[in-house]
């Protein structure tokens, strides 16, 4: 056997009776330490058990014998956690085995009555052992149900504290809330709740959830519902509308979580209801009064752009009808007779408007100022929708009373029909627009169908126009050179500078596409003086690069309202200096019909040019009016004969007519000492006859096409070869 | 009114299931309501703090069988149902327990040797022998003690047994729910927070779900401490149990029953609870390994289920 650590502070005499008491404590222990539960630790536990060792020794040798230390020792075993009660079986048998041998030595007892005193002091110990395990398992359990009975009790205060504070936010919350079964047998209700429903709590008790449908309950909100009641969804959300005891309707946000027991088993649904129709009624006011003119209280833009929206959806062969309305001399009206009567005039064509609408899937809106829209889905195509704007005519026809006076208002229409899905609800708008104004340009009082033509005109138009004056900024105009040649020897005697737009959208465009717009607009302006800029820079460097190429002239076409320009000379001054070219090389185009009755005030700008040197030819001459005697006092050295003469020379036979009249010009041009120049060259043969005439140059495809500067430039190269 | 629906009206808000209320609170299900509704469902389902948890007496109770386990009689039949059943599957767990309030006493001990004299014990179950406040108290007799536990009838117990002490008392909260404990008037009271604290988390952060999220409690806990406090854990891990994995599972499956899971973590995973921590010497070890004070070889093969480590924070 292992000798035990010896406790510390006790020095025993070895094999005294001191050292023969901590062998039988070390004995003791080793028995009994693996069924107790101390977290002393062995050494400690054997210090704890030597004052017990102590009494039982102290007891076998004790007079009178008295087995109650026995009895103590029994209850501290007990006290010492030894509470297996193998501890006590042990134990017995550590002191029936060995309390004797090492405790007994010193006494002057028989061994027989040690024995016998042995043997009482275990039954005490196991007597005392016994009645402390009883009452301490007894005050154990006790304290124990106490405990529980406490905790309980103190829960159920708690819980019915949170039962009153529970009961007071059901009370008094400001939403209704109820509680059915999953069956929808409704369980509980709070007054905000009855409130909500009209106050009569037993309409609301008596009903069952399934009977709350309403006819405006989107098909999810009872899926929703099935949902949860099935355990298969935790809460939704909706809006939902109530019918109230007395019918009227009352609108909720409904809010309906699934309650589950504790084994998670669903038991019940928690209704949190919102009352939303107050709410609800002011939104539809609010919404109302977004969606409709307040004068007429017809749909507004708004509303109508919603329904033009739908109306466009792409559907089964769904189709639309709108008829665009714009009153004929609403301004004069408005102006004349003042605003008031101009309103109670727009109400009362309103009206009529409305009159006029009565199917299904028909509306009528005001647009703003006195511009109308009517719009039908109805599925009658164009028949429905002409037929429509013959009754807003016919509406509009009986004259109106305003202020005692009679007034006849008329309209011009613009209709549109098609199929849904194809176009934007602008797109639509826009066609309706434009074919308003082409009704309105035809005289009004009428309607006129849309066509895409038309609209595509107008459409392009109307978008050069505005894209003009960025397009010059952007650079997006470019110039292309058509060469000039002289018909006696074919060799280039110039060009013809002629300006191109490069669209971002419609591609290169020519400037007949543009130049009357950009004279509408003024924009002419400081787009030719662009081009002038341009096309004199070009020459000078042609000039450079071929010193011995002979002289090469710019031509560049000047507009009408070019010509009245009153800085055309200092310009034109201006960008010659500029660029070193000799004022020789210029010859600025004229039309024949600008110099139509000319005074000497325009004149003079070009008589100016010409003292200075510039050439000025006359463009398209014979397509007007060519009065030859006026020739003589134009300030103009060349004449350029509109390529319809040319044209005549295609033909086989050649017209002798066109033959002899060009023969005339050139004739009396050169008398005048005028150049002749023809455009529109395309063959050979056509070429070899104007040189035969006395044509002086020409241009046409037949030498080139206009292009890119360099292409003039390689022209030269091979001129000069 | 039929006395039945009555009733029924009576089941009202306590015994809605956890499930119920984390489903209605949690923040997926709160996106779907309007604000109004969810602060008032949160009011309606959210047991408050002065609410206690129902109580059960006829489900064991986890402290209840730690008790019996120990040779107690503060428990009942069902808890000694439940631990017998467990003790079948492993019939040392006594010795486990024991080996647990042994590596607690010398874990207070070393911390009273520290100058750690203020305790929070978390978990701290039904008070028997050897409890923290009279083990600290042998060391230091100024000690302060605060006991933590969720289960009431616990708390109950504890707060008889430490009726008239001063120096420690007992707080009914959840570890789940860090903020709970700091801020309890218990710990306000005993507990100079600005001084170390030992913490001690002495076989409960196994009862601890991941989903429980027992690491970021920790922190927490550990974040409100001052610098130089310790942190004492014991937790239960397949390593060391000498069992096979499959045996060992069965005492798994009766805390899974009695709806008290015990989660098995490896010592990768406890030494995680220790992050920001120095580890004081030996580490995380098994239980009897922890600065022993009698011979380890003496140890039942039992005592090493597990791990127990201290740390001190920076």
């Amino acid at each position: 056997m292992k000798v035990p650590s010896q406790p510390t502070g006790a020095i025993a005499e070895a094999d005294g009776p001191e050292d023969r008491l901590r062998r039988f404590v070390t004995i003791w222990s080793r028995a009994i330490f693996p069924v107790t539960a101390t977290s002393l630790t062995r050494a400690e536990f054997e210090v704890h058990l030597l004052p017990l060792a102590r009494t039982l020794c102290d007891a076998l040798h004790a007079r009178p014998f008295d087995t109650a230390p026995a009895q103590r020792t029994g209850a501290d075993l007990i006290a010492a956690h030894c509470t297996d009660p193998d501890a006590l079986g042990r134990s017995l048998g550590v002191v029936d085995s060995y309390l004797v041998l090492y405790c007994g030595t010193e006494s002057d007892l028989p061994a027989e009555e040690l024995r016998a005193r042995c043997a009482r002091l275990q039954h005490a110990m196991a007597t005392g052992y016994a009645q402390a395990l009883r009452e301490r398992t007894r005050a154990e359990q006790e304290a124990i149900a106490r405990s529980a009975l406490t905790a309980r009790s103190a829960a159920e205060i708690a819980l019915h504290a949170t039962e009153s504070r529970f009961r007071a936010v059901f009370d008094g919350a400001a939403i209704g809330i109820g509680i059915a079964d999953l069956d929808g047998n409704v369980l509980e209700i709070n007054e905000t709740l009855t409130r909500m429903f009209g106050g009569m709590e037993g309409q609301v008790r008596s009903k069952n959830v399934s009977e709350w449908a309403h006819p405006e309950d989107g098909p999810h909100v009872w899926k929703l519902y099935e949902e949860l009641v099935r355990g298969e969804r935790e809460h939704y959300r909706v809006e939902k509308p109530y019918y109230r005891g007395d019918g009227t309707v009352l609108w909720t946000n409904l809010t309906v979580s699934l309650l589950r027991d504790a084994e998670g088993r669903p038991q019940y649904q928690l209704a949190l209801l919102e009352d939303t129709t107050e709410r609800r009624l002011l939104h539809l006011r609010l919404r109302y009064e977004a969606t409709h003119d307040a004068l007429t209280g017809l749909p507004n833009r708004t509303l109508f752009f919603e329904r033009l929206e739908k109306a466009l959806a792409p559907g089964d062969n769904a189709r639309f009808g709108l008829c665009y309305l714009d009153l004929d001399g609403f301004k004069v009206i408005n102006d004349s007779l003042g605003h008031s009567a101009g309103d109670r005039l727009l109400v009362e064509v309103a009206d009529r408007l409305q009159s006029c609408v009565t199917g299904a899937g028909e509306m009528v809106a005001r647009l703003g100022g006195d511009e109308f829209v009517a719009l039908t889905t109805a599925p009658g195509g164009e028949r429905d929708v002409t037929e429509l704007a013959d009754r807003i005519l016919a509406a509009l026809a009986t004259p109106l009373r305003i202020d005692g006076r009679e007034l006849t208002v008329r309209g011009s229409l613009g209709v549109v029909e098609g199929p849904a899905g194809e176009r934007t609800p602008a797109e639509v708008l826009r066609s309706a627009d434009i074919t308003m104004y082409r009704a309105k340009s035809a005289g009004g009082n009428r309607f006129e169908l849309a066509d895409p033509e038309a609209d595509a005109r107008a459409i392009t138009r109307h978008g050069l126009t505005t894209a003009l004056p960025t397009a010059l900024e952007r650079g997006e105009f470019f110039i292309e050179y058509q060469p000039l040649v002289h018909l006696d020897d074919g060799s280039v005697h110039g060009a013809e500078a002629l300006v191109r737009w490069c669209h971002p959208q419609h591609g290169v465009l020519g400037p007949d596409r543009f130049i009357p717009l950009a004279e509408d607009t003024g924009l002419i302006v400081p787009l030719g003086r662009w081009v002038l800029q341009e096309a004199v820079r070009q020459a000078r460097f042609w000039q450079t690069r071929h010193a011995d190429g002979g002289p090469l002239r710019i031509n560049v076409n000047l507009s009408p309202t070019q010509l009245h320009h009153p800085r055309l000379v200092a310009d034109t001054v201006d960008v010659l200096e500029r660029s070193g070219l000799e004022p020789g090389a210029l010859c600025l185009e004229v039309t024949e019909s600008a110099l139509i009755g000319a005074d000497e005030d325009l004149l003079k700008p070009l008589r100016q040019l010409a003292e200075m040197g510039v050439d000025i030819a006359l463009d398209d001459f014979g397509t007007g009016y060519s009065n030859l005697a006026n020739l003589r006092r134009l300030p103009v050295s060349v004449l350029k004969l509109d390529r319809s003469f040319t044209r005549g020379m295609q033909q086989h036979p050649v017209d002798p007519v066109d033959l002899k009249i060009v023969e005339g010009i050139v004739s009396l041009a050169h008398s005048l000492e005028l150049a002749v120049t023809v455009e529109g060259v395309e063959t050979g043969a056509q070429a070899r006859r104007l040189r035969d005439l006395g044509c002086d140059t020409a241009q046409g495809w037949y030498y080139a096409r206009p292009g890119a500067p360099d292409r003039i430039h390689s022209l030269l190269l091979a001129d000069a070869v | 009114m039929a006395c039945d629906q009555e009733r029924t009206a009576n089941f009202r808000f306590y015994s809605l299931s956890r499930r119920a209320i984390s489903s209605l609170t949690s923040n997926t299900g709160r996106e779907h309501m309007a604000a109004s509704h969810g602060d008032l469902l949160e009011t309606l389902m959210e047991r408050p703090a002065w609410a206690p948890p129902g109580i059960d007496i006829s489900v064991p109770s986890v402290s209840r069988m730690y008790d019996f386990y120990l040779g107690g009689s503060h428990n009942f039949e069902v808890d000694r149902e439940a631990a017998r059943k467990a003790m079948e599957f492993m019939p040392g767990l006594p010795k486990i327990m024991q080996a647990n309030r042994a590596f607690m006493r010398r874990a207070v001990r070393y911390a009273v040797d520290n100058d750690v004299t203020q305790f929070l014990d978390i978990g701290s179950g039904i008070p028997t022998f050897g409890n923290v406040h009279e083990v600290a108290r042998k060391a230091d007799p100024a000690a302060r003690v605060v006991y933590v536990d969720h289960d009431p009838v616990a708390v109950a117990h504890s707060r008889a047994v430490l009726e008239g002490d001063e120096a420690a008392a007992v707080v009914a909260a959840d570890l789940r729910k860090p903020a709970e404990i700091l801020y309890s008037p218990e710990v306000s009271r005993l507990l100079d927070l600005n001084r170390p604290v030992a913490l001690l988390l002495v076989a409960v952060l196994h009862f601890l779900e991941d989903e429980d999220r027992p690491y970021e409690a920790v922190a927490e806990l550990l974040g409100a401490l001052a610098p130089g406090s310790l942190v004492v854990v014991t937790h239960a891990s397949y390593e060391g149990i000498p069992l096979l994995e499959d045996e060992a599972d069965g005492t798994v499956g009766v805390y899974r029953n009695i709806r008290n899971p015990l989660v098995m973590r490896s010592s990768g995973e406890i030494a995680r609870f220790f992050e920001g921590t120095e580890m004081v010497e030996p580490g995380l070890v098994p239980m009897p390994l922890w600065r022993p004070e009698s011979p380890v070889e003496e140890e039942d093969p039992y005592a090493f289920s597990g791990f127990a480590g201290v740390g001190r924070t920076a």
